[in-house]
């Protein structure tokens, strides 16, 4: 037939309202545009103008309509009826299920407040959470960071007052070159791929440092296939390289880092490694002009890098001589570390050699005059265009903090780190370690802790241990096992509760945290131990409350169960007392808030958190008069003052005479605003401001931006610092274990504190290597998913909804393997038989898989044949929370010796070929799920 | 059968950039979205929470390349309907209900009329048409043709879905037929090459090749030269080059 066309309607109605707030499918927490017909959800988009994702979205936040739809949703609060982890439930109501809470936690905050262990996971609002555990006064209380990236966080804020993601980002319109290290695809997702498409779009160097090529390393210009817990040695390769050539910035050394600061140097001395300081506590150089002894910010002083000062027959070497010394030895020489590394030494040295000619002969200027913390004005902002991002996969190591530490050194030495076409900053951050809290553990029964929970130990006297010495925290965080534990151990709450180890608890209660599953090593031994008895037949962790706002393996395992909404149904705030989402340029919060109302009988966990509260009149929610503060979250949200003029809020405050930016606006500081939330829901459900531009680069050191910040609320008064990179803190923990000082390690702690927490960084080898393991095996985050989550939705678990192993060619063939066939894969610790597909983009002797895509069978509302459950698999059954016995009579932790993060990636295997099993061993039985499984078809359409 | 028109006034389409593409999805569940929403029958889902296999319009595939030298490589594929100039599941169309507009060269599935023989997607040598087996009706990209014309959305949105949202900036909508425009400027620089061109389906989207990559020893300077190999060699390079360096005002 001829030619022939209908007419197609082209301008169909899109929807009835957009409304406009905060995706939660994954912690990028990107702005959505929600499209409603009839009152229902239709369509999720970016939101163009907000801040972090400029309109753009990834796979999950699109898939964002099915996790709001998903049949695992919870449906009403629930009370264990059988035993633990038999899934038996009864529905119960809120004022029952609020009471039975107060009933438990009542009792024990008037008794002994520790016997509360609050444990909030993928928390969104850590900074309400933690506020909530510090008035009911228990010291245990922490997030997930400890199992996540604490090695990360903390490393850069010991170094440099921040580190990746929420800390900083490239200076993306900037950067020439752009080197990437293990990165979890769904940490800063959007912003690091529109980055990574900035940079390519103007063919600019993307060089990769990993052992698998999938995501952005398969884009990467360079791909550097390392192996893995290597990197910190390739990273002191390349010092080594840099500094050997006299290829790094001294003028920014000089001025902005304690390179020129001087470090006693007598090894009999008891300050032996600490740095010289004048009466007011101030770190001394010399100056180059005088050749005397200054403080660090005299203004007209040329700190020195090369002088030393001799002071009571003690030697001071300042601190740029240590590390010549270390970082000069042929033992961070390319051809010294190639083999262990498995880079090619020559490969090394042109990667130094085009780090070097980027930074230096590519220098850029910015025709913008800024004056520095000593008054000194400079006419342009030189800018060295080499940037750096590096997120999980360096940091779950238990070597990960000094990798870390060392990323940020190399970074330093380059003079790339807040300059044009470097390292940025956002705010609140730069922020040094003094301005942090230390962490507090002082309980009173019936009153609130001391101070906040978790932070930044200066030295043995932080620590969290009580009278006795013994750990004053259940994740024994912060004491000589892994003193800079800042983010805690919720990785070891569960097993540490379970043996009464440091002390038992009552009550255990989690929020958003899939323990017995995906989020604990050792899975089935977590599982055990929650739903073990003692010799009276009562459950060792004795009550167990759980919130989700989903059916996740986690849920059987609860005595009560406090079901929370999906994300489009809930108050939320995005804060910049958290963990914050501002640009280098800007300052940002948002809000989430109910677009839709539940359908069920569930309730945001944070409103119920408030309820609670209320319940047991905490103190910080409770009026003099003994009336509430706060009648839910959004009310908390709206009127919380932290301290005078500053809330959860920073957009829209009210009080005229608050000293916010722009004087009488009312950014930053100010009195609560009953509208506040109404004004953000108008201006798209976000705020930002900001950063005046001769404010936007030298952040520490810059005057405009250290009195932009004490206006805007981030600071009371201005916090110019140096660099650290020579890490005080923890030479003084050497020093203890060298015995000096009141406080002192166990005898069987001193020699790893001694030999781990050099204040310069240093590599030592991830865990222990062995012969009949040889292969390194790893889990990676596919970037449609997060973490156990993604599985429940009908879209994104059709894009990964079962894992092979993923094993290089050589091992292929070694172990006579093809697609599709199945291997035993053996650790110390256990093992598991699964499906293996080749791929030739990989380190040559590590195997990986997507993480938590294996489900139990029966969570999420999947039905038994899921190939999730059937094919799909965990690599957590081979990981143990503890390292094999060395035969000493202790068993150490799995963790970074430093922060205590869960050294996921130490894991070291061996594999062999099998017969197909059924399914993928091993095969847990079935739970039982309060909503069931969801089953037919879907052709989801809301408007019709 | 069905025949094409003679020419179009336009032609719309992509150019998909290899060298950018990190294969995150992004493109495929927002189109999934967009499109079992809007245009024709919703895009189904069989088995959803069990084994599942729905209709979708826009699929990303990965390949890895093993070049004779060097390391392998993984290319991110994102592959929908490449609405060709002489598009073989028009002409083998038995009702009619695949056609290509004459307007904007748009090639669509006119749902009242298709009869889910599957001849199409037979003929189709990208795969790139799914029968749907709810409605029992062929499925395909649209190139959004209810959102690039659509007066109710902002005019900044109306392009597809999948390039609207596209995180890394790999998808790019245009017209062809004008050497100016975005899409055309990007496949003369950048080499956009044709799909299968020995299918003689001549495709209006175009794919930007991947950029070489593994170059940096080649195109690095040499090695850099020491200043010292020792300490002691060093503090005094050290003290010489701080003489050197500006008192103040350096930066």
């Amino acid at each position: 037939m001829g030619h022939q066309q209908p007419v197609v309607d082209t301008s169909p109605k899109v929807s009835d309202e957009v409304r406009k707030t905060t995706c939660y499918m994954c912690a990028c927490r990107c702005g959505i545009n929600v499209h409603m017909k009839d009152g229902q959800v239709a369509y999720i988009e970016g939101n163009k103008d907000h801040p972090v994702n400029k309109g753009v979205l990834c796979a999950k936040g699109s898939a964002g309509i099915m996790q709001h739809n998903a049949p695992s949703r919870l449906k009403a609060p629930l009370k264990r009826v059988g035993p633990r982890g038999s899934g038996e439930y009864e529905e119960i109501s809120w004022d029952e299920a609020l009471d039975l809470a107060v009933s438990w936690l009542k009792p024990i905050r008037e008794e002994n407040p520790e016997k509360l262990a609050f444990f909030t996971g993928r928390d969104q609002s850590q900074s309400f959470t933690s506020f909530w555990a510090q008035n009911y006064g228990t010291p245990n209380y922490a997030a997930h960071g400890g199992f996540c990236s604490v090695n990360m966080a903390a490393a850069g804020i010991y170094t440099m007052g921040g580190a990746f993601w929420e800390f900083g980002q490239p200076d993306w319109d900037h950067t020439k070159l752009f080197m990437l290290f293990g990165v979890a695809e769904d940490h800063d997702s959007n912003p690091i791929k529109a980055g990574i498409g900035k940079i390519k779009a103007r063919n600019a160097r993307v060089v990769s440092v990993n052992p698998i090529r999938t995501g952005y390393n398969a884009v990467a210009s360079d791909w550097v296939g390392i192996t893995p817990g290597t990197d910190g040695l390739f990273i002191m390769a390349l010092i080594h390289e840099l500094m050997k050539a006299g290829r790094i910035d001294l003028n920014y050394l000089a001025r902005f880092t304690n390179a020129p600061c001087l470090v006693n140097s007598d090894p009999t001395s008891p300050e032996h490694g600490l740095l010289l300081r004048d009466d007011n506590d101030k770190t001394l150089v010399i100056d180059r002009n005088t050749g005397t002894l200054t403080p660090f910010d005299k203004p007209g002083v040329r700190p020195d890098l090369a002088a030393t000062y001799d002071q009571n027959g003690i030697t001071h070497r300042p601190v740029f001589h240590l590390m010549a010394e270390r970082y000069l030895d042929p033992c961070y020489a390319p051809d010294a570390v190639a083999e262990r590394t498995g880079v090619p030494a020559d490969r090394i040295r042109a990667i130094a050699a085009e780090l070097a000619r980027v930074a230096f002969d590519e220098e850029i200027a910015l025709d913008r005059e800024w004056t520095d913390f000593r008054g000194e004005k400079h006419a342009k902002m030189i800018g060295r265009p080499v940037s750096f991002h590096a997120m999980r996969g360096i940091s779950a190591h238990s070597n990960g903090f000094q990798t870390c530490r060392a990323l940020h050194v190399l970074q330093i030495l380059l003079g790339t780190v807040e300059a044009p076409g470097g390292f940025r900053f956002k705010p609140p951050y730069p922020k040094p370690v003094e301005a942090h809290p230390k962490p507090h553990c002082g309980v009173t029964p019936g009153a609130p802790l001391d101070g906040p929970h978790l932070g930044f130990v200066r030295g043995p006297d932080d620590l969290a241990l009580k009278p006795d010495g013994s750990p004053a925290r259940i994740d024994k965080a912060f004491t000589w096992d892994n003193p800079m534990s800042a983010h805690g151990l919720m990785h070891m709450v569960i097993s540490n509760a379970h043996a009464g180890d440091p002390y038992k608890i009552d009550t255990l209660f989690m929020y958003m945290a899939n323990m017995s599953w995906n989020s604990s090593m050792n899975t089935s031994g977590v599982m055990e131990m929650l739903t073990d008895t003692d010799e009276n037949g009562d459950y060792v962790i004795p009550k167990i409350i759980y919130s989700d706002a989903y059916s996740s393996e986690m849920v059987a395992y609860a005595d009560l169960i406090l079901p929370d909404t999906t994300y489009l149904e809930r108050h939320d705030c995005i804060s910049l007392l958290d963990r914050p989402i501002c640009e280098a340029d800007a300052a940002a919060d948002a809000i989430r808030w109910p677009v839709v109302e539940p359908d069920r009988n569930v309730r945001g966990f944070q409103s119920v958190l408030v309820d609670l509260a209320n319940r047991m009149q905490l103190p910080g929610f409770t009026n003099e008069d003994g009336s509430a503060k706060y009648q839910d979250y959004a009310d908390y949200i709206t009127n919380h003052e932290r301290k005078p003029g500053i809330g959860p809020l920073a957009g829209w405050r009210t009080d005229p005479e608050g000293s916010g930016v722009g004087g009488t606006s009312s950014e930053g500081r100010g009195s609560p605003n009953p509208d506040q939330i109404q004004n953000y829901i108008d201006n798209g459900g976000f705020w930002s401001t900001h950063i005046p531009e001769d404010a936007q680069y030298y952040k520490p050191w810059n005057t405009a931006y250290q009195d932009w910040a004490v206006k805007l609320g981030l600071f009371d008064s201005p916090q110019p610092y140096l660099f650290q990179l020579y890490v005080e803190p923890m030479r003084r923990f050497q020093l203890a274990a060298e015995g000096h000082g009141t406080r002192q390690p166990p005898e069987h702690l001193r020699q790893q504190i001694i030999d781990k927490l050099d204040p310069l960084p240093i590599w030592y080898e991830d865990g222990p290597s062995n012969t009949q393991y040889p292969i390194r095996a790893l889990t990676q985050r596919p970037m449609a998913m997060y973490h156990s989550w993604g599985s429940q939705n009908a879209w994104l678990r059709q894009l990964h909804g079962h894992n092979p192993l993923y094993v290089p060619t050589k091992l292929m063939r070694e172990n006579n393997l093809t697609d599709g066939d199945w291997a035993k894969v053996t650790s110390p610790h256990g093992q598991i038989t699964v499906p293996v597909m080749e791929m030739a983009a990989l380190n040559e002797n590590t195997v990986w898989t997507w993480n938590a895509i294996g489900k139990r069978k029966g969570a999420w509302a999947l039905k038994d044949t899921a190939p999730e459950a059937t094919r799909g698999f965990l690599l957590n059954h081979l990981i143990h929370e503890l390292l094999p016995p060395k035969g000493d009579g202790l068993r150490w932790s799995n963790s970074d010796p430093i922060t205590g993060q869960a050294a996921w990636f130490d894991l070291r295997v061996r594999m062999e070929k099998v017969q197909a099993p059924s399914e993928s061993q091993p095969a847990i039985p079935p739970e039982t799920s309060p909503v069931g499984t969801a089953s037919g078809d879907l052709e989801w359409k809301t408007g019709k | 059968m069905t025949t094409l028109p003679t020419g179009t006034d336009r032609k719309l389409g992509l150019v998909i950039d290899l060298d950018t593409c990190v294969g995150c999805h992004a493109c495929v569940i927002s189109c999934k979205g967009w499109n079992t929403e809007n245009y024709g029958a919703p895009l189904s889902d069989q088995d959803a929470y069990g084994d599942p296999s729905g209709t979708f319009l826009n699929r990303v595939h990965s390949y890895e390349v093993e070049p004779a030298e060097g390391a392998a490589q993984l290319i991110h594929f994102p592959k929908s309907c490449l609405h060709c100039d002489d598009a073989p599941c028009v002409t083998v169309c038995p009702t009619g209900a695949s056609y290509k507009r004459t307007e904007d060269g748009i090639v669509l599935v006119n749902e009242s009329d298709c009869m889910g023989c599957g001849l199409c997607a037979w003929a189709c040598p990208y795969g790139a048409r799914e029968l749907d087996l709810a409605a029992g009706i062929m499925k395909k990209c649209t190139l959004c043709v209810d959102r690039i014309y659509n007066e109710n959305l902002p005019e900044e949105d109306r392009e597809p879905a999948c390039v609207r949202t596209c995180p890394a900036g790999a998808r790019h909508f245009g017209d062809f037929s004008d050497p100016e425009s975005d899409v055309s400027r990007l496949v003369a620089e950048r080499g956009g090459f044709d799909l299968m061109p020995e299918q003689g389906t001549k495709p209006v989207n175009k794919y930007l090749p991947p950029r070489p990559k593994d170059k940096l020893e080649t195109e690095a300077p040499a090695a850099l030269p020491a200043v010292a190999t020792e300490t002691t060699g060093f503090l005094s390079w050290l003290d010489k080059t701080l003489d050197r360096l500006p008192g103040g005002g350096a930066n």
